[in-house]
């Protein structure tokens, strides 16, 4: 069965003023559990519109969100269970950080589930340990670590909740290539311990290509598709086509094709292209 | 070429009014030397806390040097007299769009720093107009910058910017927080501004193909300028880049990755073109 489950779902915003616009228009999806799913589309495709549905920060317009199988709104005031289960982090979460110390701010949401205070604890020091913030950073105040530190803080609370699905709202903005490496890697550790679901959004393809099982890309409010990476990165023209960025490396090999020379369109990693080639290379008997 | 920016022996410490907790302050910039000519195309890199939003910060005197000097347009920028002319020589433009725009309309939102220097009506009219133009916002010049995608509200920004006439335009990370088409927009933007206007610019930014596009690569380390050189000559040291922690663009790793297993192929590439092109030459 399908942890999260869309059916043609819908939603406009400002409905009947001139205002009126479709955000999410008509998008069915199913994701299983366990799965690690990019979420890409340009700047007012809808993808954070969408997102806002799986924790029912958004009721749709119309069509319908099932978690565990069940619609999220069938019993409007079990919607806070909803988002105990599914947790949010938001873009640029350190903002969203207030508490005296690092161990409080992580703590605060599963306080909030009424949680005993041993088991607030457990979670507040695995987390803390898979989002890579050592131990006695925990008594400090949030505010005197520096900003990669800060956005790990806030994503450990949401998943000190323990969520069964996290979506991250580009985890890796405005962070360098270390922090940027740093938090995905963290968030791959947790996801291979808990192997709960995760959703990323990024405007980043070469982040996502080598970490993703799937991609849902949105285009003008519509699923533009929802597959594995390699069948995703095999369709970069269309990609480039509705303003999204491919990696580098696919725009290499894309050229390539141009020229005539075919290794095939699922080329989306360094790594990935570095052994074809050898192996062509060896194949001919020049290496 | 002139000099317009000089940086001699720049040092910087945050805290360093005593704040009487006896801590020794720490030093951000510990020793800089640099000169940017006039209508050079210049990209600062360096990983977080490297220091170098802290360098742009001293071109146009949001911050002192704590030892050392910075001249831009000939002006040192401790000299509070002709602060104003400074900043009218040096413009700055920062990360967050949303932190830098002050009015309800975009045409007046370019026109603020030109009222604030006091430029006759007719002028300031033809200016908004042709900065506008120029970022190609004109026709969003009565619409409220709300409405604004990212990358069209930076350039808004930029459009405010060379309204004041700059020689020298500073950009902190400006698409750090635009989505691919925004930052594709903006990098346009700066470009057509520094090939058509000669206005110098410094781009500090995260973003290695960015880098790759400009004249000349500043990398900065702990606080110190640590490489210096055109964007081949610096992401050709491959390890070296990733010892301070940044990233090279990933036709230039595949070349170096096909190297060191004994391909046969140049380590200065940068761009999918000449990487497409030197793999033709193997594989063709």
């Amino acid at each position: 069965m399908p942890i999260l489950e869309t059916k043609g779902l819908t939603y406009t915003y400002s409905p009947g003023t001139p205002f009126e616009k479709t955000a999410v228009d008509h998008v069915d999806l199913s994701i299983s559990e366990g799965e690690l799913i990019g979420v890409m589309g340009h700047t007012g495709s809808g993808k954070s519109t969408l997102i806002q549905h799986f924790n029912g920060l958004l009721r749709p317009t119309s069509g319908q969100i099932l978690l565990e199988g069940k619609d999220i709104w069938e019993d409007k005031t079990k919607i806070r269970d909803v988002r105990f289960k599914v947790g949010l982090v938001f873009q640029y979460p350190e903002y969203q950080i207030f508490e005296e110390t690092v161990y409080k701010d992580i703590a605060f949401g599963p306080k909030n589930m009424g949680l005993d205070e041993n088991e607030i604890k457990r979670r507040v020091l695995e987390t803390a340990s898979d989002i890579g913030l050592r131990e006695e950073l925990l008594e400090r105040s949030p505010f005197e670590l520096s900003g990669g530190q800060k956005r790990r803080v806030a994503i450990a609370g949401v998943m000190a909740m323990e969520p069964k699905v996290l979506i991250l709202d580009e985890p890796t903005a405005g962070l360098d290539p270390a922090g940027r490496d740093k938090i995905l890697s963290h968030i791959k550790a947790y996801h291979e311990r808990t192997k709960n679901t995760i959703l990323i959004v990024s405007h980043s393809m070469e982040d996502i290509a080598g970490f993703a099982d799937r991609i849902l890309v949105m285009n003008h409010a519509r699923l533009f598709c929802c597959d594995e990476v390699k069948r995703v990165f095999g369709r970069a023209e269309e990609l480039t086509e509705i303003g999204l960025d491919v990696p580098q490396i696919t725009k290499v090999f894309m050229r390539l094709r141009q020229k005539g020379i075919d290794f095939g369109k699922e080329v989306y990693t360094v790594g990935y292209a570095k052994e074809l080639l050898l192996r062509e290379l060896r194949e001919r008997g020049r290496l | 070429m002139e000099n317009i920016i000089e940086i001699k022996d720049l040092h910087f410490s945050y805290n360093n009014a005593e704040d009487g907790s006896g801590e020794k302050p720490q030093e951000v910039l510990r020793g800089i030397d640099l000169t940017i000519g006039e209508g050079e195309f210049v990209a600062v890199l360096g990983h977080n806390g490297s220091g170098k939003s802290t360098l742009a910060k001293h071109i146009n005197a949001i911050l002192l040097p704590t030892q050392g000097s910075v001249t831009v347009g000939g002006i040192d920028t401790t000299d509070e007299e002709r602060i104003f002319e400074l900043r009218q020589c040096a413009g700055m433009v920062f990360q967050n769009p949303d932190n830098q725009i002050v009015s309800s309309i975009v045409e007046e939102d370019v026109a603020f720093g030109l009222e604030n220097m006091g430029v006759p009506y007719e002028e300031m009219r033809k200016r908004v107009d042709d900065s506008l133009r120029a970022v190609g916002m004109y026709d969003y010049r009565l619409h409220s910058p709300s409405q604004l995608s990212g990358g069209q509200k930076q350039r808004v920004a930029i459009a405010g910017i060379i309204a004041m006439q700059p020689r020298c335009i500073i950009l902190d990370e400006p698409t750090a927080m635009l989505d691919p088409q925004g930052r594709r927009e903006v990098m346009a933007t700066i470009k057509q501004m520094n090939r058509e206007k000669g206005i110098t610019i410094v781009l500090i930014t995260h973003y290695m193909d960015e880098a790759a596009q400009c004249e000349r690569v500043v990398v900065m380390d702990k606080g110190l300028v640590v490489m210096d050189d055109t964007p081949r000559a610096v992401f050709a040291r491959v390890d070296r880049v990733k010892e301070i922690g940044l990233d090279v663009p990933q036709a230039t790793e595949l070349c170096w990755e096909l190297r060191r297993a004994g391909v046969d192929i140049p380590g200065d590439i940068i761009t999918e073109e000449e990487c497409a092109e030197a793999l033709e030459k193997i594989f063709g």
